[in-house]
C-alpha cells in the first residue's frame, strides 16, 4: 500500500440563510457511502459525533435507520447526568439523504443531511430548520459556556450603566 | 471553542481595564453620545477620546456611526454579538465532528481498498 500525506483539512462553513434556518457545509475526502455509513451505524457514529475537545462524552447511542424508525443519544459522564437527544428519521436514502426529527424539546430543529459524491470526495450539506425564529433564538442561546459569560458581561455594562 | 471565547473575554476584559473606558461605558449606558461630547465630558483631547473609542469597538462594547460630521457612540448590539459568537460556537463544534468524521473516513476507506485486494 502506498502512503499517502495527511490530507487536507476542508473548511467547515455556516450560514443563517433565514431566521429560522441554518446551513453547515464540509466536504470529505471519500465516497458518499462511507461518509453515510458513519452517520447511521452507531459504532462509527460514536467515534466521531463527541468530539473529545468538547470534553463530554457520548455514553450511547441506539439507531433505526428508516423512514419512521427512531435515535436515541446519550452524553454526559455517567448515567445519572446524562442528556438524552432523540427522534425519528422522516427520511433515508441510502448514501444519499437523511431528514431526522429532535423531539427532546419543543424548539427543536429538523435536520436534513444530503451526500454527494464527486470524484471520490463527498459534499456534505446539513441543514436545521426550527419550527420558529423565537425556537431558533432560545436554542441559540443554550449552547456553550458563551451566553453565560456574555451574561456576565452584560451584567456588569448594565451595573455600570446604572451606578 | 474555547480559544474563541478566551480571545473575546482577553479583548472585553482589557477594553474595561482603563478608568475613562469605564466611565465611557457608563455615560453610554444613559444616553448616546458624540466623541466631541466625551472629550468635552472625559477633559480630553479629540484625539485621545477616539483612541479609547476605537479599543471599546474593538471589543465590541461600543457601536459608532457617523451622521453628518458627527460620530455618535452607543453601547454595543450585544444581541447581535450573542448570535455571531453562537454562529461560531456552532461552527467550531461542527468543524471539531468532523475533523474526527475524516479521520473515521480515511481510515474506512484504507479498510475496503485492503478488503478489495
Amino acid at each position: 500500500m502506498e502512503s499517502k500525506p495527511t490530507p487536507m483539512k476542508n473548511p467547515t462553513t455556516v450560514e443563517r440563510t433565514s431566521e429560522r434556518e441554518l446551513v453547515v457545509v464540509r466536504t470529505f475526502n471519500g465516497p458518499a457511502h462511507i461518509v453515510f455509513a458513519a452517520w447511521t451505524k452507531p459504532e462509527l457514529f460514536m467515534r466521531w459525533w463527541a468530539p473529545k475537545s468538547i470534553g463530554v462524552p457520548l455514553l450511547s447511542c441506539d439507531m433505526d435507520v428508516r423512514v419512521g424508525g427512531g435515535y436515541r443519544v446519550a452524553f454526559g459522564h455517567d448515567a445519572s447526568s446524562a442528556m438524552e437527544f432523540f427522534g425519528k428519521y422522516l427520511e433515508v436514502i441510502p448514501n444519499s439523504r437523511l431528514v431526522w426529527t429532535n423531539e427532546e424539546s419543543a424548539d427543536a430543529a429538523i435536520t436534513t443531511v444530503t451526500f454527494e459524491e464527486k470524484n471520490g470526495k463527498t459534499l456534505l450539506v446539513l441543514h436545521e430548520l426550527y419550527p420558529s425564529k423565537e425556537a431558533f433564538d432560545a436554542n441559540s442561546g443554550a449552547e456553550g459556556g458563551l451566553p453565560e459569560q456574555f451574561e456576565q458581561l452584560d451584567e456588569l455594562l448594565v451595573e455600570m450603566g446604572a451606578g | 471553542m474555547v480559544q474563541y471565547l478566551k480571545a473575546r473575554l482577553d479583548a472585553s476584559f482589557a477594553a474595561l481595564s482603563d478608568a475613562t473606558r469605564r466611565g465611557v461605558l457608563e455615560q453610554l449606558g444613559r444616553a448616546d453620545a458624540s466623541i466631541t461630547d466625551l472629550a468635552e465630558k472625559f477633559h480630553m483631547t479629540l484625539t485621545g477620546m477616539k483612541k479609547h473609542v476605537g479599543v471599546l469597538e474593538q471589543a465590541g462594547l461600543v457601536t459608532t456611526e457617523k451622521v453628518g460630521r458627527v460620530r455618535t457612540c452607543k453601547l454595543g448590539l450585544r444581541r447581535l454579538e450573542d448570535e455571531a459568537a453562537w454562529i461560531e460556537s456552532y461552527r467550531q463544534l461542527w468543524d471539531a465532528r468532523f475533523d474526527e468524521l475524516d479521520k473515521l473516513v480515511e481510515e474506512l476507506k484504507r479498510k475496503e481498498k485492503d478488503d478489495g485486494e
